[in-house]
């Protein structure tokens, strides 16, 4: 009797994965053209991968585009290699998205007005760190001599 | 001695500063929606075919006549578009002009829903592949841009309209008409 249980297990598994997909509506049209398919030029098709890995899906919160299926994530595939294929540079890409999303469409950090004391307190930090020792280690020299 | 207590104890406030910020930012309630960074700037420029046989197509030049819309962008596939469709009727009753684009839909699949639940629209472009919602920075369905009649955009609502978005919508409308949000 144990293989009826085989089924249920089937059924229960494909009921955990295949729920998420149920439940959020899909549309029915076939992706865009570049959700799926690569760049001719492997030169281009490497820039435009290195940018998918680095901007947010809009659905999907933690996923990159290239890791997700959702359609919108297809959908900025194909903006990516179509503006990377009409020789646009990757980080043009990445600031077109960003000037739309701001920041957040970016897994990538970067150094604007609001994120530079992110990047100048570690720095600074150090800094301290370092004068505090010779500080402390000059002072224990003095003491010895 | 003393000089080393003030500095200890400089150390503790600024540990208790810090963990104060992480209580006000981790108490904050915590937001999925992606605002659109467009708000307060030009309609990027496009021109969409018609979704719809009967009806026109929707170009961001549509938008230049001197009067405020609201741009909706919807799907048929879009289960809270449907939600919202009694209170975009109750906007157009109030005098709302709303356009709308069609995202990753086929025209008989939009004709079959507006004789669903309603057309308050007087155009409607159909957007096969997202462009144009990333374009406006809109980042799923449905999502209401307020555009004035220079074709800025006033005001980003996300989400299905409810009953009590209806007058924050007609306000921003009357905000727009007026000049006092964009231009």
């Amino acid at each position: 009797m144990r293989h009826r249980g085989i089924p249920l297990a089937l059924l229960s598994l494909l009921l955990i994965l295949g729920l998420p997909i149920g439940v959020e509506a899909q549309d029915t049209l076939p992706p865009a053209p570049y959700a799926y398919r690569q760049l001719d030029d492997p030169v281009l098709e490497a820039q435009a991968r290195e940018l998918m890995e680095t901007l947010r899906c809009l659905t999907c919160q933690s996923q990159s585009i290239a890791d997700s299926d959702a359609p919108i994530a297809g959908d900025m595939r194909h903006q990516v290699r179509e503006r990377i294929a009409a020789g646009e540079d990757p980080e043009a890409v990445r600031q077109w998205l960003i000037e739309r999303y701001g920041d957040y469409i970016s897994y990538s950090p970067q150094l604007t007005q609001r994120t530079w004391p992110l990047f100048a307190v570690p720095v600074l930090l150090v800094l301290i760190a370092a004068l505090i020792f010779r500080r402390r280690l000059g002072g224990r020299k003095r003491d010895a001599g | 001695m003393r000089r080393l207590r003030w500095s200890l104890w400089l150390i503790v406030a600024l540990a208790l500063a810090l963990f104060a910020l992480f209580a006000v930012q981790l108490s904050r309630p915590k937001s999925d929606f992606v605002q659109s960074a467009m708000v307060g700037q030009a309609l990027p420029p496009f021109d969409l075919p018609p979704a719809v046989e009967a009806m026109p197509g929707l170009a961001s030049t549509d938008f230049a006549d001197g009067q405020p819309r609201l741009l909706n962008v919807f799907a048929s596939w879009c289960v809270p578009c449907r939600a919202e469709a009694p209170q975009l009727e109750q906007l157009r009753r109030k005098g709302a002009q709303i356009v709308a684009v069609a995202i990753r839909d086929r025209p008989e699949d939009v004709a079959a829903f507006l004789e669903l639940y309603g057309n308050p629209f007087t155009r409607i472009g159909s957007d096969e592949i997202s462009a144009v919602q990333l374009a406006l920075g809109s980042s799923g369905v449905p999502e209401t841009f307020v555009v004035d009649g220079q074709g800025n955009i006033t005001y980003q609502h996300i989400g299905d309209i409810r009953d009590r978005d209806v007058p924050i919508l007609l306000d921003e409308l009357r905000r727009a008409g007026t000049g006092a949000a964009g231009a």
